[in-house]
């Protein structure tokens, strides 16, 4: 019985989504072996290899994962399933690319974005974005599981495990990669920070993001995230987007700012420990999830929260 | 080049579903039940593809009762050709449904196949990429951008932190997200039309696949609730509450 969990990094360094996963992994009872697929990703091994409950590293270090597309990496993880009886990765854009794949090609019917093991083999899962909990027995003598990342700690460091490498598979070579825009910034991520500030439709514009949203993410330390209107709006890129068909978070502290409060997104952030609502409708449903509303106009309000916030800073600083 | 679009018949985007006393499931009874939002998005796409002179034909697939038949009308109204209805009452995990469209896929031998990332139902996101690996093609998930070249396509994919663009040899699987376009609403004239095109019907048992489940499903419950907490009346008082109350500043 071991357990194979599919790191999300990015060749240099492994990713928080890993580090909440192998919670998961961990909980279902047996080894966890951590594959790094990647290219020139011997850093990101080796950070796995340091994570506490970490048995193996196995490293599979080649051109062809650079990216970690969907076609090769579904090859290689399968060419190693044969030792494992639960295959496990983040539900990241990368993990829900590539395990249904694994999945069918093993003939097992995949348990997507989990939020609660229960035993090694039943688990809960959202569904109606988020509006009922399932939860579901897998069948298959071999599991593949996604893990929602948000439902899960992160593991900690406090181990060494051995690096060994494995591969290369076979590349179908059918697909290649073409190029990325990925942001570029300090700011944590979305789905790791303790502390998101997200804004709706009201803001208004992308300057407005700028001017208002962005001075108090800086002075808190904060990602930034935005409602579908704001994205579908282009006042924000869309890999902002909180809610059910964009990223589901549970920071410490969610401040919405101008969100109504759609089931869509609140599906993507109900979850966090303390929500604030901003918002000029006090009848928005998004104060009935909020820990604390402040009902009034934001372009009034943020400038005032930006000041108390540096006031608080200073003070903290003295 | 010929097109296969999948659709999906769910409970509709807006309606706030209820889960049933006894936990056996979500209740669906009189309920109004619509196309999958992300496979309207694929049939546009499929569409706007033909309109561009770059497909020939669209062919509408829905897997489930026949109630699924209106959902492929949708389809057709659309802009879709023509209909496959492979008919059952039974509930079809995402595996079972990649291998009926891999049957359908033998029979019909479309170059590109596109449908929606996920159902919004049971939001598993698998069948895409299920279907691509049971075929042996290359998959474009999450789709923003799609660019149809001579035996390739070039797909632009909403990933974590931006856009990646790969590149697939036809035929290949799009599967779409929110942003690639924004679906058409069907005008009466067409669908009318809609109803003189052909939608054939077949049956998981005719193909030959086998829809047990795999999962079995325990129980489905409410989610935990989070009360309204309360109102503050300044700036000041709510950063005095995250510092001392929630502790989170």
């Amino acid at each position: 019985m071991t357990t194979l969990l599919f790191a999300e990094h990015d060749n240099a360094h492994l990713k928080d989504a890993t580090h909440k996963a192998l919670s998961a992994a961990k909980a279902l009872g047996a080894p966890v072996h951590v594959l790094v697929a990647g290219s020139n990703a011997r850093a990101a091994a080796e950070a796995a290899s340091k994570l506490e409950g970490v048995e193996k590293v196995l490293l599979a270090d080649a051109p062809a994962y650079e990216h970690q597309l969907a076609e090769p990496t579904a090859a290689l993880i399968v060419s190693l399933a044969g030792s494992y009886d639960a295959l496990v990765a983040p539900a990241t854009s990368k993990g829900k690319n590539v395990m249904p794949r694994v999945a069918a090609l093993l003939d097992v019917m995949q348990v997507s974005d989990i939020i609660k093991v229960i035993s090694p083999d039943t688990f809960e899962r959202p569904i109606y974005a988020g509006n009922a909990i399932q939860t579901v027995q897998a069948t298959d003598p071999k599991k593949v599981i996604t893990v929602r990342t948000a439902a899960f700690p992160a593991a900690t460091e406090g181990g060494s495990a051995p690096i060994g490498a494995v591969g290369p598979a076979d590349d179908p070579g059918t697909s290649s990669f073409k190029g990325e825009e990925i942001a570029q910034n300090d700011r944590p991520e979305l789905t790791s920070a303790r502390i998101i500030i997200s804004g709706g439709r009201s803001l208004g514009s992308s300057e407005n993001f700028t001017k208002y949203i962005e001075p108090i993410a800086d002075q808190l330390g904060a990602a930034m995230g935005a409602s579908r209107a704001a994205v579908d709006a282009g006042y924000a890129p869309n890999d902002w987007q909180v809610g059910q068909t964009g990223k589901v978070v549970a920071p410490d502290l969610y401040i919405a700012v101008g969100i109504s409060g759609a089931i869509q997104h609140l599906a993507g952030m109900k979850d966090s420990k303390v929500i604030v609502a901003i918002n000029k409708d006090e009848e928005a449903p998004i104060f009935q999830v909020a820990d604390y509303g402040l009902v009034g106009d934001l372009f009034q309000i943020l400038p005032q929260l930006k000041e108390e916030l540096t006031n608080a800073a200073a003070e903290y600083a003295a | 080049m010929k097109l296969l679009v999948c659709v999906k018949r769910v409970v509709d985007y807006n309606v706030k579903i209820r889960v049933k006393p006894d936990g056996s499931g979500v209740e669906l009874a009189n309920i109004k039940m619509s196309m999958n939002p992300f496979d309207e998005i694929a049939v546009e796409e499929a569409v706007r593809l033909k309109e561009q002179g770059k497909a020939t034909e669209i062919v509408a697939v829905s897997i489930g009762p026949s109630q699924a038949g209106e959902t492929i009308r949708t389809a057709l109204a659309m802009g879709a050709d023509r209909g496959i209805l492979v008919k059952t009452d039974s509930t079809v995990e995402p595996l079972a449904v990649a291998k009926i469209l891999a049957k359908v896929v033998e029979q019909e031998k479309p170059d590109l196949i596109i449908m929606g990332k996920q159902a919004i139902d049971d939001d598993s996101n698998q069948t895409g990429q299920m279907l691509a690996a049971l075929l042996g093609w290359p998959q474009g998930t999450f789709a923003f951008k799609v660019n149809v070249g001579e035996g390739s396509i070039d797909v632009t994919r909403e990933v974590d932190g931006g856009l990646q663009t790969v590149g697939l040899k036809l035929p290949a699987i799009v599967t779409t997200d929110l942003r690639l376009n924004e679906p058409r609403y069907a005008s009466l004239p067409n669908i009318m039309k809609a109803k003189k095109k052909p939608l054939d019907e077949t049956s998981p048992e005719t193909l030959g696949v086998d829809v047990a489940p795999r999962l079995k499903v325990v129980k489905t419950a409410e989610p935990g609730g989070r009360k309204a907490g309360v109102k503050v009346g300044s700036v000041a008082e709510l950063v005095s509450k995250l510092k001392v109350e929630a502790g989170v500043l």
